[in-house]
C-alpha cells in the first residue's frame, strides 16, 4: 500500500433550498485505502458522493482526481461521464441494473459502439471473467439480472465499475441489503481489490463493519465533517459520540404521570415485501400523557410499524388494542374511528389529495360525519366554515381554503394535516417523521402541538430519524432494528446510537 | 364443418392471411420497438393513415413506388418525433400524447387529401406493387402460390421481423433499447443517453408503422380512402402484448389475426345467408381479445413502460 493521494475533495458545499446538505467538506483518499464515511441519516454522506460522481453540482469547492500516472488533476464538476472516464465508479444504494438483460449485457452496456451490427461478447466475457478471478466477485453472467439475488446484483454493480477501469470505487451503504455473511464476503473481496491498488470509499452507519474493514474513518454530522481518524486509533464510543453529537437536548415538556394504555400491541408480526416494512413479534404500549419515540436507522421496519398503526396493513399475527378495545382486522377507517390520528411520513402523497381543495382535505378522513354530510350530500357551507376556523387556529397560510391543497408549501401542508388530526382530539397520534423537510419554525410548531396533545391526555407514537428531536420530545424511546423493538435504557444518546447501529447495548 | 376444412386447405386462404397480416407486421414491429424503449405509442392509428396517404400521394405526384415508401416512412418518423418530444424530454402522458397524435395525423391526412383533390368523388388510382414472380419458387405447389406471389412489401415486412429480432438480441443497440425500457437509470449510469435512445426508438418505430399504412394504399389497394385503416393500429397495440414484446411472436400474432380475418370473409360467403355479416366482422376482434386474455397473463411488461424519466432525478 502506497500513500499517494488519488482523490481530493476541497471544501465542497451544497444547499438544497434552505437545507444545508454539505458545508465545506474536505477529504483525501490514498491509493489502496478503504475510507469509511460515517454518519447518521441525513448527515450528507450520499450528497457528498453524488457531487464526486457528478450527479449534483456543488455550490462551492473543487475535486481533484489522480490520472493513471498518479498526477492529481481537477475533475470537471457535474458530469457523471467525465467522472466515469476519470476512474471514479459508484455503486448506488438503489441498483442501476436493467433486470431484463443479462449481467454480461449490464456490465458491457455503454462500453460498446451502439451502431455496430456485431458484438464481441467473447472478448467481453474473457475480460469480465478475468476481473472476477482477480477480485473474487462472482455472478452468473448469462441469467437475466431480474433472477439474481441481491448479493449477486451488487457484485454485478461493482463489476460494472471495475469493467470501466474504476480506480476509485464508491459504495453507498453496500451492506444495507446484504446478509451478514454476504457482507463479510464483500469486505474480503474489497480487501483483495485494494491490494491490487483500488481505492474504496464506503458509506455506512454500521460501526461494527466500519471498525472491522476500513483503514480510515471520516465522520459527517449535519453536513459537516466533524472528525477523521485512522481506524486503528478509533473506538466505538468516540465514533458514536461524533456521529450523534455530544450535547443532549433538554426535555421540552414537563413530567406527566402516564395514564392508561391507549395503544397496546402484542406479538405483532408483519411479513413485508422488504426489510422496511417487516415486523417481528413486537410488543409496544403507549400510555395516555406519553410520547413514545421510535428511534432507528431508516428502513428498519418504521414503515411497517406506521402502516400497522394506521390500519393500512393487517398483521399476520398479534393483537392490537386502542384504548383497551381490541381492533380485529384493522382498516384505516376503523383505526380513525377508534381514535387514531395519523401524520404520515410522505405528506404530499399520503397526507393530502393535491387536486382537492384545502377545505375538502380538512374533512377527508371523516366524510361520514353528520357535520360533513347529510343524506350523502356534502354540507359545503359547514365544510367551508370548518376550514376557515381550522386555518385560523393552525395558521395554515396559502391562497385560501378553496385552492387546491397542492399549492400550499410543505410546511403549510403539514399544518393542514395537523389541523385535521388534532381537531378531532384523537386518543392516539401516529407521527411519522413529522418534521422532516420543515424549517425550524414549522418544526417547532409540530413539537408544540404534539406536547399539547400529550398534556390533553393523548398518547403519541413519534417515529423519527432525528435523535435530537426524539430526545427533546419523547418520554420514552425504543429503538427499532431489523423489525424488532428494543427498549432504550435511558436518554443516553451514545447508548441509543450504538443500539441503532446494531451493537449490543 | 367440411366447408371450414376446405377453406383452411385452400391456397388462396393462406395467401390472403399473409396479405392481411402484412400491415399488422409492420405496425406491431413499430409498436414493439417503441414499447421496448419504454414508450407507448398510441399515435399508431394516425401514423397508419399518414403513411397510407403520403405513400400513395407521392406516387400519384410522380414518385416511384419505393420513393413513395420512403416518403411514407419519413412522414411516420415526423409524427413519431413529435410524440417523442412530447413524451420523452417533456415527460407528458403517453396516452394523451399518443391519442392526440392519432387525431392530429388522421385529420392532417384527410385535409391534405381534400386540399389536393377538392372535386373528386373517387380517388385517382396508382399502379401498385405487383406480386413478385420468382422463377421456380412460384411454381412450387401450395407454397408457391401462398408465399411467392406476395408483393415486395410483404417480403420487406418478413425481413424486418428478422432484422428487429437480430438488433434486439444480438447488438449493443438492442441491449441498450431493452435496458432503457426496463430501467433508464441503468443506461444513464453507464453513460448512454436515455433521451437519445428513446427518441430514436420512437422515430424508427413510427416509420415502420407508416409502412404498414403505405402497404394498404400501395399494395393491398391502389388508392387512398377515408377510414381505410379501420382500427388496424389498435389491433397492433393489442398484438404487442400478445407477442410479449418479442418479434417472432409478433409475426405469429399478426398471422393469426390475418388468418381469422381471411376466414371471416370466406365464412361470410359460405353461410352468410343464415347469420348477419357483422357477426363475422367481429370474429377476428373477438378471437384476438380471447388470445390476448390468454397471452397477457404471462406477458413480460417492460418495467419502465409509461414511466417518464428525467435527467438528474433519481
Amino acid at each position: 500500500m502506497t500513500d499517494s493521494i488519488v482523490l481530493k475533495l476541497n471544501g465542497l458545499s451544497k444547499h438544497f433550498g434552505p437545507v444545508i446538505a454539505n458545508d465545506n467538506v474536505s477529504l483525501t483518499l490514498n491509493k489502496g485505502e478503504v475510507l469509511a464515511l460515517l454518519g447518521e441519516n441525513g448527515a450528507g454522506k450520499t450528497t457528498l458522493m453524488n457531487m464526486l460522481f457528478g450527479h449534483y453540482l456543488p455550490d462551492a469547492g473543487s475535486i481533484e482526481v489522480a490520472d493513471e500516472g498518479g498526477v492529481l488533476r481537477p475533475l470537471p464538476l457535474g458530469h457523471p461521464q467525465v467522472a466515469l472516464a476519470s476512474g471514479v465508479g459508484m455503486v448506488h444504494q438503489h441498483f442501476t441494473l436493467a433486470e431484463n438483460i443479462s449481467a454480461l449485457d449490464n456490465i458491457t452496456l455503454g462500453s460498446e459502439p451502439l451502431l455496430s451490427l456485431r458484438r464481441n461478447r467473447r472478448a467481453a466475457r474473457r475480460r469480465i471473467e478475468g476481473i472476477m478471478a482477480q477480485s473474487g466477485l462472482s455472478a452468473p453472467l448469462d441469467t437475466p439480472v431480474g433472477r439474481l439475488s441481491v448479493g449477486e446484483r451488487q457484485r454485478v454493480e461493482i463489476l460494472k465499475a471495475l469493467y470501466r477501469n474504476a480506480r476509485i470505487l464508491v459504495l453507498d451503504e453496500p451492506t444495507a441489503v446484504l446478509t451478514p455473511q454476504e457482507a463479510d464476503t464483500l469486505f474480503e473481496n474489497i480487501r483483495l481489490m485494494t491490494d491490487e491498488g483500488l481505492s474504496v470509499i464506503f458509506i455506512s452507519h454500521k460501526l461494527r463493519e466500519v471498525l472491522a474493514f476500513s483503514d480510515r474513518i471520516a465522520v459527517l454530522r449535519h453536513g459537516r465533517k466533524v472528525g477523521e481518524m485512522a481506524t486503528s486509533e478509533a473506538d466505538e464510543k468516540s465514533i458514536a459520540q461524533m456521529m450523534v453529537g455530544a450535547e443532549t437536548p433538554e426535555l421540552a415538556g414537563s413530567y406527566l404521570t402516564p395514564g392508561d394504555p391507549v395503544l397496546t400491541m402484542s406479538g405483532v408480526s408483519v411479513a413485508g415485501r422488504s426489510k422496511r416494512d417487516t415486523l417481528t413479534a413486537i410488543d409496544l404500549t403507549v400510555h395516555a400523557h406519553e410520547i413514545l419515540g421510535i428511534a432507528g436507522v431508516s428502513g428498519n421496519g418504521q414503515s411497517g410499524l406506521a402502516n400497522v398503526i394506521a390500519g393500512l396493513v393487517r398483521p399476520e399475527q398479534g393483537l392490537i388494542k386502542v384504548d383497551g378495545v381490541e381492533i380485529a382486522s384493522p382498516t384505516p377507517a376503523k383505526m380513525v374511528r377508534a381514535g387514531v390520528g395519523r401524520i404520515p411520513e410522505d405528506r404530499h402523497h399520503e397526507g393530502i389529495v393535491g387536486a382537492m381543495s384545502v377545505a375538502e382535505n380538512m374533512v377527508i378522513e371523516r366524510l361520514k360525519d353528520p357535520e360533513v354530510q347529510s343524506y350523502g350530500l356534502l354540507r359545503r357551507e359547514d365544510i367551508q366554515d370548518n376550514a376557515e376556523r381550522l386555518s385560523k387556529a393552525y395558521d395554515v397560510r396559502g391562497p385560501g381554503v378553496d385552492a387546491p391543497a397542492r399549492l400550499l408549501s410543505g410546511g403549510n401542508i403539514q399544518k393542514l394535516i395537523l389541523a385535521r388530526v388534532f381537531d378531532l382530539s384523537p386518543r392516539l397520534i401516529l407521527a411519522n417523521q413529522p418534521t422532516r423537510g420543515l424549517d425550524m419554525g414549522a418544526a417547532a410548531e409540530v413539537g408544540k402541538r404534539l406536547l399539547n396533545a400529550r398534556a390533553r391526555g393523548a398518547g403519541v407514537v413519534l417515529i423519527s430519524e432525528d435523535l435530537d428531536e426524539l430526545l427533546s420530545l419523547a418520554d420514552r424511546i425504543v429503538v427499532i432494528r431489523d423489525g424488532e423493538l428494543h427498549e432504550a435504557p435511558g436518554r443516553d444518546r451514545e447508548q441509543i446510537g450504538l443500539m441503532m447501529a446494531g451493537e449490543p447495548a | 364443418m367440411m366447408d371450414i376444412l376446405n377453406i383452411l386447405l385452400s391456397e388462396s386462404f393462406w395467401a390472403a392471411s399473409l396479405r392481411i397480416a402484412t400491415p399488422l407486421i409492420f405496425g406491431v414491429l413499430g409498436a414493439l420497438i417503441c414499447e421496448r424503449a419504454g414508450v407507448l405509442n398510441l399515435g399508431i392509428e394516425g401514423i397508419f393513415v399518414v403513411g397510407a396517404m403520403c405513400g400513395w400521394m407521392a406516387v400519384w405526384l410522380g414518385a416511384g413506388l419505393w420513393g413513395g415508401v420512403l416518403v411514407a416512412a419519413l412522414a411516420g418518423a415526423f409524427f413519431g418525433l413529435l410524440h417523442a418530444i412530447l413524451t420523452v424530454p417533456l415527460g407528458l402522458s403517453q396516452h394523451v400524447s399518443g391519442l392526440g397524435i392519432t387525431l392530429f395525423a388522421t385529420s392532417v391526412s384527410y385535409y391534405t387529401y381534400r386540399t389536393a383533390l377538392p372535386n373528386v368523388s373517387s380517388p385517382p388510382r396508382i399502379e401498385p406493387f405487383q406480386p413478385l414472380d420468382l422463377p421456380v419458387l412460384s411454381d412450387l405447389p401450395f407454397l408457391g402460390s401462398v408465399l411467392f406471389q406476395q408483393t415486395a412489401l410483404t417480403w420487406l415486412a418478413l425481413l424486418l421481423v428478422a432484422l428487429v429480432w437480430y438488433v434486439l438480441n444480438r447488438t449493443a443497440l438492442g441491449v441498450a433499447i431493452k435496458a432503457v425500457g426496463d430501467n433508464p437509470d441503468s443506461v444513464d449510469a453507464q453513460g448512454l443517453s436515455v433521451y437519445g435512445l428513446r427518441i430514436g426508438a420512437i422515430v424508427v418505430g413510427s416509420a415502420l408503422m407508416a409502412l404498414g399504412g403505405a402497404f394498404l394504399t400501395m399494395s393491398a389497394f391502389d388508392a387512398f380512402f377515408f377510414g381505410m385503416v379501420n382500427g388496424r393500429g389498435w389491433v397492433c397495440i393489442a398484438l404487442v402484448i400478445f407477442a410479449s414484446w418479442r418479434p417472432g411472436k409478433a409475426l405469429l400474432g399478426a398471422l393469426l389475426f390475418g388468418a381469422f380475418d381471411a376466414l371471416q370473409v370466406r365464412l361470410q360467403t359460405e353461410v352468410g345467408a343464415l347469420v348477419p355479416g357483422q357477426v363475422f366482422l367481429m370474429v377476428p376482434y373477438v378471437l384476438s381479445i380471447i388470445a390476448l386474455v390468454i397471452a397477457a397473463r404471462s406477458a413480460d411488461y417492460p418495467r419502465a413502460l409509461l414511466t417518464p424519466w428525467f435527467k438528474g432525478q433519481r
